[in-house]
């Protein structure tokens, strides 16, 4: 622990030192994180709690990070006191852009792998991106307290991956703290100090910024160059925005005001502000009396990738939801979202995410946070649709899939990386070829554990792609993908038609190929779950006005002759006035009378998995 | 057992709210007597019934007639302080469990009590439900010589497998005799019939119908066998050891019945009641589909009078001893108001083949009789006459028509 610790906002850059932790899910960066807090004094034993960083529920729940941090540490290393600053990593590839800013703030990262587990896919692109920002690298095992712990194996795995030797890979254990101040004092000494010109007009790059319902918009950054002061007026490069600067400071676990912050810091600032869209991961902050010239290179605007519908399933919550995503959307840049109308559904939102995970994270938070009950439609990605006539139309919804002459359409791919014991090499290749993928490369990291390489469409990866992988793979494959453009793809929309009329919450745009087993599926299903009526319910699917797949909803030909004696007459009145209530929530499709629970249970199981397992 | 509805709890005394002595005069007046008895309890009954004799105080078998004599006392009184007029009973309808398990005496009784008490009409309807075993020549002559004009057999079957799945002990050749005894006393015959049991094949169906008609009766119920909650068939289908049963079958068996029966000189009346003219239609029943007035006497009964329907608790211990205190055995009730009172109006009338008076529907509802028709569910002919009356597929699906009428 320091007996001493430099003060914020005059701490010469030599005496600070930068860094993350790049780890999988479950290989303990929390824990050790804790441990660190525990060591360096910040956090006593008293106040300490298990994933002291993970502020929200789901986090702690799911054992992810959505959101970074960044913790400044006082460390003592050969008699002088340094400021270490930790900034916490988003763990899944729907952040990828988070992650890459969190890298920029940093000289060093921590590689942390389960020394019972070996690297991970995400982990492995989380390092690509750290050597690519030119970040020392120091490798370490965890977890070496385990029984299962193969940490000389594994040492040598990732030796090999960053090109060292394996006797440069740190031991440790978050859980017991074994090793954590021996790995404290490699960081001092091996991860570089930050450079800047302490002289140039202020420029701190963004790397969070998290809505607050007391204090507005805390924003995250990283002084490159020159200093921010507390009360100046500052500028948002991107927006052209300025605002005052209420507080700025560290977090120490805790916030503490400070007088600015130079050259090399870490900290946060507030400004009042109510939306993080006025706060930019990316964005770079100067001094509005005197800016800077350029901004700092790197910034994106954030880019929905995934689109889905939210309906709530009690119809009378719409209001509800909107107000919902209206606050949400205060701590999240990422999500967009406009409304939407569905025959099936009723009123409802079609939103845009980054991915799969975000998705999820967003229901449930609209979920456990908001009270709400929804559903949502099956994920789709972005279509780019060229008419013959030359017209573009850009489809995040497949019932607004045009008709017509169509051209081309154009739809996103990835660059996927798969890794995993090599016996599975096999059943891999079979599902990404299944899945319209091209193998671009494999290589061995040790002898039983291989990397694959392939380019994926995004819509496939959508589609229960993990899911599939981990199952065929017990569980050991870890997956990574990042965008990579798009391609021209033989794509169709199928229609799900009920007595004639398309159901829009069950339109598909799926390869060509795929489509007559979608319908097939999707037909079967429906034909199970939509209640017989007085006429016979053709459901058909098609492309265009080709059907393709047919079922038959058979008419029901009795629903009465029990009994109704003096006796009955209550029960049966009270019957049927319980059915005019449930009629209530009955969806008109034509003269066909579906309960919502039906469109319900079709959208929440899985059409292509389901397909897959038969 | 079916639970009782949730209602309003009633007064103790039983006293009716004012207003249903309104319209009286027009309304038919009945006596449901039912006996909570039986000798074993089948597998697919919900109706109130217990298989022990002894059941304490005026609950046992043996002091069931004085106890519900008692009730009778509490009707005639609680019926002329609501300001009805005294109106002889139309028809008397002895239902359980099975009546005949008690002996004839008893129900001669409880029949005598009713006649003392509200007269019995000239030409009354006087119904007996029998179980084929338990009843005697002699018991049928007892009756009929005391007024009973009419004996419902519940034969359910004519297939042993059928009988026994739905656990009737009595043997097929037993309903022959029973009714030939039931005709020698002078008395209408009656059969219920169960369709849809499972392991009931379309031929057992078949066999079970042209055995009935071959006993000649008068009027024949055919009811689908229904998975009643809380009864043992629910719980072995709950189980899977007995498949459900399917609706398309008993609408394929529904259809058999009602042509076996049309080609042997019987008419529907009711969508589950037929009769081989128009007399020998059940006028008991009919006033439950009417909304007659009706007092229902007996553990678990249910009255209705000018628009308010009761219940009676269900075990025969608490109404004995509701009635031992003076009381009513009342359990809760329901005043109906208009637009509850409109619905089972449609509801029931839609179910006779005398059918529902277009009138009867609010002038702005009665498009809906058109789409009905054009549905091939109401007959055309019948509608055109301003009634709405049901095609043989409308009688199968009466629910979406009542649905469709009420909106």
């Amino acid at each position: 622990m320091a007996r001493t610790a430099p003060t914020p906002s005059a701490t010469p850059p030599d005496a600070i030192r930068n860094f993350c932790i790049i780890a999988h899910i479950d290989h303990g960066k929390s824990t050790l994180a804790d441990r660190m807090l525990q060591i360096t004094g910040v956090v006593d034993a008293r106040q300490m709690r298990d994933q002291y960083l993970d502020r929200m529920d789901i986090e702690r729940e799911r054992g992810i990070t959505i959101k970074s941090q960044a913790v400044r540490m006082p460390w003592e290393f050969d008699g002088r006191s340094y400021a270490l600053n930790m900034i916490d990593t988003p763990g899944h590839v729907d952040f990828s852009y988070e992650v890459s800013r969190s890298l920029a703030a940093c000289e060093g990262a921590v590689l942390l792998v389960d020394a019972a587990q070996g690297i991970e896919a995400q982990t492995l692109a989380n390092l690509y991106l750290a050597l690519e920002n030119d970040l020392t690298i120091i490798p370490v095992l965890n977890k070496i307290d385990l029984p299962a712990a193969q940490p000389d194996k594994y040492a040598e795995e990732l030796a090999r991956l960053i090109g060292t030797d394996p006797s440069a890979c740190r031991r440790v254990s978050g859980k017991t703290g074994d090793g954590v101040a021996r790995l404290l004092d490699d960081i001092v000494r091996e991860v570089p100090p930050p450079v800047g010109d302490a002289d140039a007009p202020a420029r701190a790059m963004i790397f969070d910024s998290v809505y607050d319902i007391y204090r507005g918009v805390v924003t995250y950054v990283r002084v490159i160059d020159g200093r921010l002061s507390a009360r100046e007026r500052i500028l948002m490069m991107s927006t052209r925005a300025t605002h005052e600067l209420l507080e700025i400071g560290v977090i120490s676990p805790e916030p503490v005001p400070s007088a600015g912050l130079g050259v090399g810091e870490v900290g946060y600032l507030i400004t009042g502000v109510k939306d993080v869209r006025q706060s930019k991961v990316g964005d770079t902050v100067t001094n509005s009396a005197k800016p800077a010239t350029g901004a700092l290179a790197g910034y994106r605007d954030p880019k929905p990738m995934v689109f889905s519908g939210l309906y709530p399933i009690d119809g009378s919550d719409y209001p509800a939801l909107r107000e919902a995503l209206d606050k949400l959307k205060l701590n999240d840049a990422a999500l967009v979202y406009e409304p939407e109308t569905s025959a099936a559904l009723g009123f409802g939102f079609r939103c845009g995410f980054l991915g799969l995970l975000h998705l999820e994270i967003v229901r449930e938070r609209l979920e456990r946070e908001f009270d709400l009950d929804l559903i949502s439609t099956a994920p789709n990605v972005v279509y780019q649709v060229t008419m013959e006539d030359g017209t573009e139309v850009v489809v995040t919804n497949p019932s607004e899939f045009p008709g017509g002459k169509v051209a081309e359409v154009r739809e996103p791919v990835v660059r996927a990386t798969v890794l995993a014991p090599s016996d599975y090499i096999g059943s891999i290749m079979e599902l990404c070829q299944q899945r319209r993928g091209t193998l671009r490369g494999m290589d061995y990291l040790s002898e039983d554990r291989v990397e694959m390489r392939y380019t994926l469409p995004l819509a496939e990866i959508v589609f229960d792609f993990f899911d599939q992988l981990k199952s065929r793979t017990r569980g050991y494959a870890s997956l990574d993908y990042e965008a990579d453009g798009d391609v021209a793809a033989d794509l169709v929309k199928v229609d799900i038609l009920l007595h004639g009329e398309a159901v829009d919450a069950f339109s598909a745009i799926v390869h060509k190929d795929k489509a007559y087993s979608y319908g097939v599926e999707m037909a079967g299903r429906l034909r199970k779950l939509i209640p017989r009526q007085q006429f016979e319910v053709p459901i058909q699917a098609a492309i265009g006005a080709r059907v393709i797949a047919r079922e038959n909803v058979r008419a029901m030909r009795k629903d009465v002759l029990a009994k109704c004696y003096g006796g009955d007459i209550t029960r049966k009145r009270k019957l049927l006035e319980k059915q005019k209530e449930g009629k209530r929530r009955m969806k008109m499709v034509g003269r066909v009378e579906v309960p919502q629970e039906a469109f319900i249970a079709a959208l929440t199981n899985d059409v292509a998995g389901a397909d897959k397992r038969k | 057992m079916s639970a009782l509805p949730d209602g309003e709890r009633p007064p103790p005394d039983g006293a009716l709210p004012p207003g249903c002595a309104e319209g009286a005069g027009d309304r038919a007046f009945g006596v449901y007597l039912h006996v909570p008895f039986c000798a074993v309890r089948c597998g697919y009954c919900d109706f109130t019934t217990y298989t022990a004799a002894e059941l304490g105080g005026g609950a046992d078998q043996a002091r069931y007639a004085e106890t519900a004599c008692r009730e009778l006392d509490l009707a005639a009184t609680v019926l002329a302080a609501a300001g009805l007029p005294r109106r002889p009973a139309a028809t008397v309808f002895f239902g359980g469990g099975t009546p005949t398990l008690l002996p004839a005496d008893d129900l001669v009784r409880m029949l005598d009590a009713v006649s003392e008490r509200f007269g019995l009409a000239a030409a009354a309807e006087v119904t007996v439900e029998a179980n084929p075993e338990s009843v005697t020549a002699d018991a049928l002559a007892r009756l009929a010589a005391a007024g009973v004009t009419r004996v419902s057999f519940g034969m359910q079957s004519a297939v042993p497998h059928v009988l026994a799945t739905l656990d009737r002990v009595h043997t097929p050749d037993r309903v022959p005799r029973v009714v030939d005894w039931a005709r020698d006393a002078g008395l209408a015959v009656s059969l219920d019939l169960i369709y849809g049991t499972p392991g009931e094949s379309v031929a057992d169906w078949s066999a079970s119908l042209h055995a009935a008609l071959a006993c000649m009766p008068d009027h024949l119920s055919a009811y689908p066998l229904v998975v009643e909650d809380g009864t043992r068939l629910a719980v072995d289908v709950r189980r899977g050891l007995v498949a459900p049963p399917d609706d398309d079958d008993l609408a394929t068996k529904y259809e058999l019945g009602d042509d076996v029966l049309a080609g042997s000189g019987f008419s529907w009346y009711e969508v589950s009641n037929w009769s081989r003219d128009p007399a020998g239609a059940c006028r008991h029943n009919l006033g439950y589909w009417n909304g007659d007035d009706w007092w229902g006497v007996g553990p678990g009964a249910h009255s209705h009078v000018g628009g308010v329907r009761w219940w009676n608790v269900r075990h025969p211990r608490a109404y004995a001893e509701r009635l031992a205190d003076g009381g009513s055995p009342a359990a809760g009730r329901e005043v109906l108001d208009a637009g509850q009172q409109h619905a089972e109006r449609v509801l029931l009338g839609v179910r006779l083949a005398s059918g529902l008076p277009v009138t009867v529907l609010p002038t702005e509802h009665r498009h809906r009789v058109r789409g009905l028709v054009a549905d091939g569910l109401v007959d055309p002919g019948a509608a055109s006459r301003n009634r709405v009356v049901l095609t043989r597929r409308g009688r199968l699906l009466a629910d979406t028509v009542v649905r469709t009428l009420l909106g």
